[in-house]
């Protein structure tokens, strides 16, 4: 409870955790997944574990772009910058992701020309800055970043810069929760709907899993308060035998998304046929690629890719614990050979993987109540 | 990257309605407008900005709540390394 402690309206908090436990009861257990990496990094940074009843569990999805990425995208990434006078220019959370041969920083210490990037426009910067080198911009995320890229591709093309191109490997939301959905090992009660990706998408995809799943889903915000609420909201629908699609996020999220933002994909993107997942599998129409007008910014199209399928490491259980089958403690290298400092799974590099967020929090708390018990 | 930035607009480059300067908490950075082209900020107004796009139009309240949020979710030198585009931003 401490960070609650210290948050905005401790005592309204409190009340909605006491709504919680009302309406959870004792006779069921309650299956929620918060899609979003973000919402699974708050829960474990705000202990909102310790304040819901045991008979709710939180399952962490999907939504952490890092984590889903297989490793084979990370090589064939890799292979175009082994080429002389490439820049490869990549978003922080990117650098430490493990691929076959190390990650973009190990590749960065044996001479690549690596750079972190915070915004697709920086690495179009770079490559204005760059004339006798060709940057290439390794693109990764949802709907919350795929329209930065798209924007980015079309003031490119607008400005005739052609040292530049985009890896790109974006995907989207929707498939991945009907893939979870289809999934015979996973039964889900409900759905925490992700915040970021629903500015742009707006709150209409999610329909059919409340009126063809018959599941319900709230998009909710990032505090402690907005994610209690958001689980009110879930409760008093299962109580009524309801499945609707609630937007407890609406002071950032408006019900029909960013319409800006969507015109800019769908000027540049078109969907793959399939993607690869880490631990979904392949997925048909997940992912997005550059439609033909913007081909020549296309960095898979303009260089050659190995486009090798890399299996994870055999002891990793990464594809499990992205499923929601096992809890990240439960992989047999968890805290041992993988840890946020040596991460051998991308759940462990990023701040909202749920192998990172759990060892970072939960681990190290364990570690300490049995340190004191010691004393 | 997937954290949501608030910022104060704080200029509006007059050559180039997409660009803006935005301050946050006391860092300033060049940010672009284009994906808010249908509902266009002006000076003084708070936005959410993702990857260097404002994303979102918020009211100040909101802005402190998620600033707020980012120093309780450890990342505030992270969104600061991100706000200042680690060293790019002061390359010219």
């Amino acid at each position: 409870m401490r960070y609650v402690d210290e948050f905005r309206e401790p005592q309204l908090i409190s009340k909605t955790a006491e709504e919680i436990r009302r309406l959870a009861g004792t006779e069921r257990n309650y299956r929620m997944m918060e899609v979003c990496g973000g919402h699974t990094h708050a829960i474990y940074r705000f202990g909102l574990k310790d304040i819901l009843p045991e008979n709710i569990e939180l399952i962490h999805g999907p939504g952490c772009p890092v984590c889903v990425l297989p490793m084979g995208r990370i090589d064939d990434g890799l292979s175009i910058a082994q080429q002389s006078n490439v820049i490869f220019a990549a978003f922080g959370d990117m650098m430490r992701v493990p691929g076959t041969q190390g990650s973009p920083f190990e590749h960065k210490a044996r001479g690549m020309d690596v750079r972190i990037v915070y915004s697709p426009s920086d690495a179009l910067k770079l490559a204005r800055l760059n004339p006798a080198k060709h940057v290439m911009f390794f693109a990764i995320g949802f709907e919350t970043t795929a329209p930065s890229t798209a924007l980015t591709i079309m003031r490119a093309k607008a400005e005739g810069i052609r040292n530049f191109s985009v890896f790109c490997n974006h995907v989207t939301i929707i498939p991945a929760i009907r893939a979870i959905l289809d999934s015979p090992d996973m039964r889900l009660d409900a759905f925490i709907g992700p915040g970021h990706v629903s500015t742009v998408i707006g709150c209409r995809p999610y329909e059919w899993i409340a009126q063809n799943e018959r599941k319900p889903i709230v998009v909710s915000g990032f505090e402690p308060l907005d994610m209690l609420q958001s689980v009110v909201m879930l409760l008093r629908q299962l109580k009524a035998g309801e499945a609707k699609v609630e937007n407890q996020y609406k002071r950032v999220v408006p019900w029909e998304g960013n319409r800006a933002a969507l015109r800019a994909m769908a000027e540049v993107f078109e969907l793959r046929p399939y993607f690869e997942w880490r631990g979904l599998g392949f997925i048909s129409q997940s992912a997005l690629r550059f439609n033909d007008k913007y081909a020549e910014w296309d960095a898979e199209q303009r260089f050659e890719v190995p486009g090798i399928r890399v299996t994870d490491p055999k002891a990793a259980q990464c594809g499990e614990v992205l499923k929601g089958v096992l809890k990240p403690h439960q992989c047999k290298l968890f805290g041992r050979e993988c840890t946020p400092e040596h991460p051998i799974g991308a759940l462990m590099v990023s701040s909202e993987g749920s192998c990172a967020a759990y060892h970072n929090y939960e681990h190290r708390k364990a570690a300490m109540v049995s340190l004191s018990s010691v004393a | 990257m997937c954290l949501a930035i608030p910022g104060k607009i704080v200029e509006i480059a007059s050559d180039n309605q997409d660009s803006a300067v935005v301050d946050v908490v006391g860092v300033r950075r060049k940010i672009d407008l284009g994906l808010l082209q249908d509902d266009k900020p002006v000076p003084g107004d708070w936005v959410l900005i993702h990857v260097g796009f404002a994303m979102s139009k918020i009211s100040e309240q909101d802005a402190a709540d998620q600033m707020n949020t980012l120093r309780m979710l450890g990342e505030m030198h992270g969104t600061l390394q991100e706000v200042k585009g680690y060293g790019l931003e002061e390359v010219n």
